[in-house]
């Protein structure tokens, strides 16, 4: 019963805010119902079971990418509403739908197969999150190592690419005053017709 | 009772949803936004395997998505920056180039 309720409560915000997410014109809007989104979506992993999981949803993506867009925000205009030419949007809920069907039947072909097997069971009277630990230090390693090189080397990226001339404002535009021409007086301009 | 069906069917809505989103926006923030959309939908249905199997791999491979759309997002915002820069815009049809 509990878990019924949580789930259709957690399902019908979720699509609600990620709708809004997808259809709204403000990126704050966006940005927030996205965030509120992300929260619930670890309401999802605590009732699977998966508990690691659902902190280190919490943690990354409400703590560390909420902040990174939010900071990005800063450096664009996100007050202003966004005036957007929409493709054809019957074309796209199509293209969509027809898609999301794909999806569907690509889950259920293995699911009602029945040759699945646990590769790595879990144990119910360890916890979560050291049976992930057990899994991910051992079976995981090489993979977990190479992804942590990866965020390495986005951090890096990331630094470079936003970093470079931080001294310059993007709103106003500075370079102006060093690109007005100062023609003489006696000097004949040629202008040439282009046909 | 809640099966994985359920579980399943709500992910590949979110899916769709975020798939909308990468197809209708024109604006590069929005593309990202619709990007994290469709990442959770994936992580979703692979806690919901993994819960449905007693199988921890489904929830190896979230913690390696969630990884790689942390670094996703940092190297993609650097990217909007330095885009926003050098043409004041984030709007895909500003940004083309190559015209037919």
């Amino acid at each position: 019963m509990y878990e019924i309720v949580a789930f259709y409560l957690f399902s019908v915000l979720t699509i609600g805010l990620f709708l809004v997410t997808v259809m709204s014109e403000n990126v704050l809007y966006a940005m927030t119902s996205l965030a509120a989104g992300m929260v619930l979506i670890s309401g999802f992993f605590f009732i699977l079971g998966a508990d690691f999981l659902g902190v280190v949803q919490l943690i990354v993506y409400v703590g560390a990418i909420m902040a990174l867009y939010s900071f990005a925000m800063m450096f664009f205009d996100a007050t202003r509403d966004m005036k957007e030419k929409n493709t054809n949007s019957l074309l796209v809920f199509a293209l969509g739908g027809l898609s999301a069907l794909v999806l569907v039947l690509m889950f259920t072909g293995p699911i009602y197969s029945e040759h699945i097997q646990a590769l790595y069971p879990m144990h119910p009277d360890a916890g979560n999150a050291q049976d992930v630990g057990m899994v991910l230090f051992t079976k995981y390693l090489v993979p977990f190592e190479v992804a942590a090189v990866m965020l390495l080397v986005a951090m890096i990226a990331g630094i470079i690419l936003a970093g470079k001339k931080m001294d310059e404002s993007l709103t106003e535009d500075t370079s102006i005053d060093d690109e007005i021409m100062i023609i003489p007086e006696d000097e004949v301009i040629i202008v040439k017709d282009k046909k | 009772m809640i099966g994985l069906s359920h579980y399943l069917i709500v992910s590949a809505i979110i899916f769709s949803i975020g798939l909308i989103g990468v197809l209708r926006r024109r604006n590069l923030l929005m593309l990202f936004f619709a990007t994290e959309v469709m990442l959770n939908a994936a992580n979703i249905a692979f806690a919901a395997i993994s819960h449905a199997y007693n199988d921890l791999t489904g929830q190896m491979f979230a913690f390696f998505i969630i990884a790689i759309a942390a670094s996703e997002v940092a190297v993609g915002l650097g990217i909007l920056i330095v885009l926003y820069k050098k043409y004041g815009s984030l709007n895909l049809d500003d940004l083309a180039k190559m015209k037919g």
